[in-house]
């Protein structure tokens, strides 16, 4: 890569991060960020009373807790959604606002652009919602005191953390390719987000190969601690083969690498007239 | 020759049924140009299948010989000032110009010193640190034209490029436009201030619903207009004798008088104005002047296309 080549890069970059972070429009995606970690504070404000604590129940059962949160709360609905508004706006955005062109008038090979924008939505969704996964996993059980502190630096939990962390940026990664081509590709990206929502929820209960065509599949394989489905619609999930941490990392992120290649070649084809 | 010109072969651009612009060949040399023609008559359909933004449906573009596909070639020689008054969120004058001359991979000097050129060159020197958003439509207006000459290039596309000028910023734009036209550079300008265009443009090309009725030089292009009589307005001492004599010899097809000039509409002007110098010298008649009254964008656009110049 050249020096100039990167350079346009950084300069696209560095437009898109700050406009992303300061967008007026992603308001609710810090609200969606930041709710999980609010109540995981009130918790540990709640229980830290010594009158509240005593016999509520186990750090077990915290860690179970952040468990389904992450699962269901987390990959399902946070990072999908906030990833649909990051980068769904990084082109239809632009569109919106009639000011795609300014990037369009420059000598910036679209693929670059493409790339440019992807990194600087990938860094703003991996900091808000890696951030918020990691304090709401360290504000669970913080209640517990030294026991917790225990769980994190001498058990298991140090590791957890980790993979969550891990797991956060992965889905933010692949949700991310997933819905910058839908902004580049659709009028109307909700309607793409909305069917992938669908078949990311529905999952567990298709048949095997098809679980292994959506992103939440590869997630789910790295969870440090799984979470059933519960009752009644347990009975209707289907198991697919276990994958290997080792393979659905690189396996997602070379499908993303996939995505984003296509929209590169779309974005080349991209037409701006605003519609006037 | 194709190297300094921008040329379009039969170029055609449909949106979907919709017709945007049809059959059009032209090659534009440097100088002012100037894109005349009501809302939806393809002005901004030819701005942008020159700048790349959209593709011609069939038909062949080439701006100084370079495709408009070829965006790494092009975007260095063509700036664009689009219509839109719109612009990316939270940046100053300053940042807005610098953020994008990066995409041109220049070093950070180079950036800084292009910034302060372009923005002087529109006299926004004063208010680069300000927000855009804290700009008047005219500030706004202004960091358009610095953002799309920043990079120096050889053809300047302006959509629209006076609206929201003050009088004054105006004045001083039209001198720019001048100025880049006088260096070789391709102005290409579309406006809905007909008397201005008229004035700067080296060359119209009037446009109606996805044709071009009529390009060249204004004058040239009136004259082609065979069929509508020419006006020409004479002032002079005594208006009643002389359209007595210029009917007598006839080439006129009316006359209107006033206190001290005639309007006289003829369909064959070259003879006129033989006929106009022999009876001038034959009466002995006091002439302030003699000048053609309809050979502006606004008159060839009413005679061509039938509109309102003003509400074009």
């Amino acid at each position: 890569m050249s020096g100039q080549t990167l350079r346009q890069l950084a300069a696209v970059f560095q437009l898109e991060w700050k406009k992303t972070f300061r967008s007026r429009r992603g308001w609710w995606i810090y609200l969606l960020a930041a709710a999980p970690v609010g109540l995981m504070l009130l918790h540990w404000l709640i229980f830290s009373r010594p009158q509240l604590r005593l016999g509520r129940h186990s750090l077990g059962d915290d860690s179970m807790a952040y468990a389904a949160l992450f699962q269901f709360f987390y990959l399902r609905g946070a990072i999908f959604f906030g990833c649909v508004g990051i980068f769904c706006n990084l082109f239809r955005g632009e569109m919106l606002e009639k000011t795609l062109h300014y990037y369009y008038m420059t000598p910036v090979r679209r693929e670059l652009l493409v790339a440019g924008k992807y990194l600087a939505g990938l860094t703003v969704a991996v900091v808000v919602f890696v951030t918020s996964a990691a304090l709401s996993f360290l504000f669970i059980g913080r209640h517990f005191g030294a026991a917790y502190s225990d769980y994190i630096w001498h058990g298991p939990g140090a590791a957890q953390l980790g993979w969550y962390m891990l797991i956060t940026a992965l889905a933010c990664t692949g949700y991310g390719a997933v819905f910058l081509m839908a902004g580049l590709r659709y009028r109307n990206p909700m309607i793409p987000a909305a069917a992938v929502f669908v078949w990311e929820n529905i999952n567990p209960f298709l048949p095997a190969l098809l679980q292994k065509v959506s992103v939440i599949y590869y997630l789910r394989s790295m969870l440090p601690v799984e979470v059933p489905i519960p009752p009644p619609f347990s009975v209707m999930v289907i198991d697919a083969d276990p994958i290997s941490p080792w393979i659905s990392a690189p396996g997602l992120l070379a499908v993303a690498a996939l995505l984003l290649a296509y929209t590169a070649l779309s974005a080349r084809q991209t037409e701006i007239s605003y519609g006037e | 020759m194709s190297d300094s010109l921008i040329t379009f072969g039969n170029v055609s651009r449909f949106y979907g049924e919709v017709l945007g612009i049809n059959k059009v060949s032209l090659a534009i040399p440097p100088g002012i140009t100037s894109l005349v023609g009501p809302n939806g008559a393809g002005k901004t359909t030819l701005m942008n299948l020159m700048t790349g933004l959209i593709r011609p449906t069939q038909g062949e573009i080439r701006v100084l010989g370079v495709a408009p596909d070829d965006p790494q070639k092009l975007c260095r020689i063509v700036g664009y000032c689009a219509q839109f008054d719109a612009f990316p969120k939270g940046l100053s004058g300053r940042q807005f110009i610098y953020s994008f001359l990066r995409l041109y991979g220049y070093s950070d000097a180079e950036c800084d010193a292009r910034t302060a050129a372009s923005m002087e060159r529109v006299s926004m020197t004063g208010a680069a640190d300000r927000p855009v958003a804290a700009y008047s439509k005219g500030m706004r207006q202004r960091i358009k034209l610095a953002q799309a000459i920043a990079h120096d290039p050889r053809v300047i596309i302006l959509d629209e490029p006076l609206n929201g000028l003050d009088p004054m910023a105006r004045a001083e734009t039209i001198d720019l436009f001048q100025e880049w036209g006088k260096n070789g550079r391709h102005v290409i300008v579309s406006s809905h201030i007909l008397h201005e265009v008229d004035r700067i443009s080296d060359q119209v090309i009037l446009l109606s619903q996805g044709y071009v009725v009529a390009e060249g030089q204004i004058q040239g292009v009136r004259s082609e207009v065979k069929e509508q009589p020419m006006q020409i307005v004479v002032r002079c001492d005594r208006p009643g004798d002389l359209a007595a004599r210029l009917f007598k010899e006839g080439h006129i097809v009316e006359a209107k008088i006033a206190a001290d000039a005639l309007l006289l509409r003829t369909k064959d002007a070259d003879n006129f104005y033989l006929l106009l110098n022999r009876v001038i010298l034959d009466s002995g008649l006091i002439v302030e002047s003699v000048a053609p009254a309809d050979d502006d964008v606004n008159a060839v656009y009413q005679y061509l296309i039938g509109a309102e110049g003003t509400t074009v």
